[in-house]
């Protein structure tokens, strides 16, 4: 229920807020910005999580969290500095950013195994979301060739992150 | 480093003295190296052949940490992102083997002694 709430959140923070509801798909400067603040937030969740939690399979998680995010954000740079494009805040990178704040302090308030489920609970929502706007909105909308393949390689990993934290949160039940 | 090809021919030669060693002679079969690919998340070949005593090298062609961890513990290799690594093969067996960090790349090298 909980996880079903906060993917409804997310999903609604992702596609339709602000500009990119109403208006044309949103630009390639604009994707990267989103795609980019996405993995941000996922690393600074998870390094809240290997600081707070006792679990090993959680911290075990958590550290992939970091490793592939860093390592998709990292290309992002790298592609941006290519193209010579400035990623360009907006309503949407805006809202994921003000979300993931709340999150962080709520969670920051749980300990122990409560705090492990709430943020395996939230990766799985979090993923979703992520991923149901990468296919449907950030991939589509891409007009970079390379941008496009990127988040294609982004997709394909967090898709992997989503199985992995939705078996976790079964095995914390 | 040398160029992929020349690993082709190599393993291609190693897979031909097999065949040869079979029908019974006493030609010694020279270690070949074998070269397997983890691109976009995938392993391939998904399932290749090698003996004991060759070389695998895996590429990894992708931005991501990957390993190759064999499910019976007889391995376990971390492969950092675009680099190869190289395993010399010391047992027989096939054995599955997956990625630690994204378990849903998974592959089979079946070891001949």
């Amino acid at each position: 229920m909980l996880v079903r709430l906060s993917a409804a959140i997310a999903a609604a923070a992702l596609l339709s807020s602000g500009a990119l509801a109403q208006d044309a798909k949103p630009t390639d400067p604009q994707i990267a910005h989103i795609a980019y603040t996405a993995g941000v937030i996922d690393v600074t969740a998870a390094k809240q999580a290997l600081d707070k939690s006792k679990n090993k399979d959680v911290k075990a998680f958590a550290a992939d969290m970091v490793r592939d995010h860093e390592a998709v954000n990292k290309k992002a740079l790298a592609l941006v500095k290519k193209l010579k494009v400035t990623p360009e805040d907006n309503d949407t990178s805006r809202t994921l950013s003000k979300n993931a704040a709340a999150k962080l302090k709520e969670l920051s308030a749980l300990k122990g195994a409560a705090f492990d489920k709430a943020y395996v609970d939230n990766e799985v929502a979090y993923h979703k979301a992520v991923d149901g706007a990468l296919e449907t909105l950030l991939i589509p909308s891409a007009g970079n060739a390379e941008l496009k393949s990127l988040l294609q390689t982004g997709l394909k990993i967090f898709q992997g992150h989503e199985q992995h934290a939705e078996h976790l949160a079964a095995e914390l039940k | 480093m040398k160029p992929a090809g020349y690993f082709l021919i190599v393993a291609a030669a190693g897979l031909a003295l097999s065949g040869i060693a079979t029908l019974g002679s006493s030609v010694p079969a020279h270690a070949a190296t074998v070269q397997i690919t983890m691109r976009d998340l995938e392993i391939a070949p998904a399932a290749a052949d090698a003996k004991v005593g060759d070389t695998i090298e895996w590429v990894n062609d992708d931005i991501f940490v990957h390993s190759a961890t064999a499910r019976n513990g007889d391995w376990d290799v971390t492969l950092p992102p675009n680099k190869t690594v190289r395993l010399v093969l010391k047992k027989a067996g096939a054995i599955d083997y997956y990625c630690r960090f994204h378990p849903n790349m998974k592959a089979r090298l079946t070891i001949s002694p």
